[in-house]
């Protein structure tokens, strides 16, 4: 064996060991949650738990819109900076990484003290209190989703952007005649779906994993029933997060089907 | 009334201090196809990007078919284009990208169809409608981006340097598809590139560009005999440059390193005054001693010789100076040696007189 192929895959083992290990350890540790058996009781228990299903579909409702919100608003956004405005885009980029320096709870608090008054201007009420009802909860919830994923979603969407040729395809489409909304939803948004679908994943990751801002706006989330699981069980937390990177696994080999030929069609654009 | 003109146009963009375009004025007929040629920068493309509507001018207007464009969005001026990198849209097939300009423009299922079939028999793509571009060759690429320019009936189109990322062959091939495919649906085209070859071979004229200005507007024939100012004879062929001392203007007598030549015309210079001149290299000849009195001469040392295969490429010094010459390859014929002192002839018409900046350092290209 050549000595740089020994070395390779030492390191490459000594990777997997330390990302797998810890995996197994949970794993064989939620099977073991009756005495002397190694069975799925904590997983049965879990999925039993009505609690589960109810945060659990709640999770994933709010991931989908806030999905939905992320691409409406960043692909518009990243679009027109790498089209018009490429001077902005360390503005940009600087504003999408304030995520990872303001903590989540300074943007609940921040929210709850915000929103939590209706805005009046003079007699002229602009918008209600948003936490009386749980709708408007939810639309706050969400807003902090999109915030949170901003910086996933984003890098997603501009390096997908900067593998295309945006502004050949915009003028392209331009002078076949086709407006802005048909170059948005007909050439660039079909053509970031492997960016869109990668962003979409890790949006999904963070929201259904999200315990701070659910807690603190008192919506019923998957992560706060996990933490709260986990204050009074030992084996279903760790069935659900089994659960959890199962489910994310399984996005991921979804994504690979789904984009699989989509970098070959990229690079015709160019 | 032109089809298309282009009046006093401007081009100032606010992060440059020179115009990329200046004094532009352009008419173009029906049906015409005109070339704008010039090396990168000098506002070939600018130009035809405010033809397109993708740059609006500073200053200056454009009409196309009587209607005045100079503000309208390039999405309503029905003005096809093709693109250096194709511009293709990926995700969608051979037909689809034909017929996305009619869907756009929302004709019914039952025009598009055909249409997009007409189009891909127009440039022999049948087979390859259900294809997706990456799937194709470049060449390929490039002539659906042209079926899809064409298949909205634009007034005009445009062609932004197509064939430049494709090989030389498929280059000479598709280049005359293009002007087949023109003549064939009669659409007026404009035409950028910077290869002169290009533009001579498809161009009814040629609109030869520099440094934002345009330095000559004739047929290709007009732009490659009788360029009427420096650049445009030192970009377009292979020129030979020199230096000539006005010796009687109104009889067209020149001295080249102290050696007379006539040329066909009378100089518009005073005398003792100096001028740029050139040669083209085809007008040149080895001097055989017969040439009547007409024929101008030149004296020099070969001073290298090269065998290009079909043709012998001779550089000969006079003084200063120097003077390329291709004569066809003879294999009964000794090559001139190095160091032989040789004669040149060619005709008073040959002499080309330059206008603008006498070039003081320059000899032969």
């Amino acid at each position: 064996m050549k000595r740089s192929t020994f070395w390779g895959l030492f390191w490459v083992t000594l990777a997997a060991l330390y990302l797998f290990l810890p995996l197994w350890g949970a794993f064989d540790f939620s099977l073991r949650a009756e005495r002397d058996v190694i069975g799925f009781a904590s997983y049965t228990r879990a999925f039993a738990d009505d609690d589960f299903w109810r945060t659990f579909t709640f999770s994933n409702q709010m991931a989908f819109v806030s999905i939905i919100v992320s691409v409406l608003l960043i692909v518009p956004t990243a679009y027109w900076v790498q089209l018009k405005l490429p001077h902005l885009r360390p503005v940009v980029e600087f504003i999408t990484l304030l995520p990872f320096v303001i903590p989540a709870i300074i943007l609940v608090f921040g929210y709850i003290k915000l929103y939590s008054s209706p805005l009046e201007l003079g007699p002229l009420t602009i918008f209600p209190a948003l936490t009386n009802t749980d709708l408007s909860t939810n639309v706050l919830l969400i807003a902090g989703y999109v915030v949170l994923a901003l910086p996933y979603m984003y890098r997603s969407v501009d390096n997908g952007l900067r593998a295309i040729d945006v502004r050949t395809l915009t003028e392209a489409a331009q002078s076949l005649g086709a407006g802005w909304f048909t170059i948005m939803f007909r050439i660039i948004m079909p053509n970031l779906r492997a960016a869109l679908l990668s962003g979409a994943l890790l949006t999904f990751a963070i929201v259904v994993g999200e315990l701070t801002l659910a807690t603190f706006l008192g919506r019923p989330a998957f992560g706060p029933y996990l933490q709260q699981l986990g204050q009074h069980k030992a084996y279903e937390p760790a069935a659900l997060s089994i659960v959890s990177f199962l489910l994310t696994w399984l996005a991921m080999i979804l994504i690979y089907f789904v984009t699989r030929g989509s970098n070959a069609q990229v690079t015709g654009a160019h | 009334m032109a089809f298309l003109e282009l009046s006093k146009v401007r081009k100032q963009f606010s992060n440059v201090a020179a115009p990329a375009v200046q004094d532009f004025n352009l008419s173009v007929e029906r049906g015409e196809f005109v070339s704008f040629l010039g090396p990168s920068g000098c506002g070939k493309t600018t130009t035809l990007r405010m033809i397109a509507g993708f740059e609006h001018p500073t200053v200056g207007k454009i009409v196309i078919n009587g209607k005045e464009v100079t503000g309208v969005a390039a999405n309503k001026r029905k003005i096809g284009m093709v693109f250096q990198s194709y511009a293709l849209f990926p995700n969608m097939t051979v037909a689809d990208n034909i017929g996305f300009g009619l869907r756009v423009a929302k004709r019914p299922k039952a025009e598009i169809e055909p249409r997009v079939q007409e189009m891909l028999k127009l440039i022999h793509l049948e087979d390859k409608a259900k294809r997706y571009p990456a799937q194709l060759s470049g060449g390929q690429q490039q002539r659906v981006a042209l079926a899809r320019a064409l298949a909205i009936k634009p007034e005009l189109l445009l062609l932004d340097e197509p064939l430049s990322a494709l090989d030389a062959k498929i280059r000479v091939s598709l280049r005359n598809e293009i002007r087949a495919i023109q003549r064939q649906t009669g659409v007026t085209a404009i035409y950028v590139t910077h290869d002169q070859e290009e533009a001579m071979s498809l161009s009814d004229r040629i609109v030869v560009m520099s440094e934002g200005r345009m330095e000559q507007v004739g047929t290709p024939f007009e732009i490659y005999n009788f360029p009427q100012t420096q650049f445009v004879a030192s970009f377009v062929g292979t020129l030979n440059r020199m230096q000539a001392r006005v010796a009687d203007p109104s009889a067209g007598a020149l001295e080249v390193e102290g050696q007379p030549l006539t040329a066909a015309r009378a100089v518009e210079a005073n005398r003792g005054e100096t001028i740029a001149i050139a040669l083209r290299p085809e007008m040149i000849h080895l001097a055989k001693g017969t040439e009547g009195v007409e024929m101008n001469h030149l004296n020099g040392a070969v001073e290298e010789t090269t065998f290009l295969g079909s043709i012998v490429r001779t550089r000969v010094r006079l003084r200063d100076s120097v003077i390329s010459f291709d004569t066809f390859n003879n294999p009964n014929l000794a090559l001139p040696q190095r160091g032989e002192m040789l004669s040149v002839v060619f005709p008073r018409e040959a002499i080309l007189l330059l206008k603008g900046p006498s070039a003081a350092q320059e000899s032969a290209v």
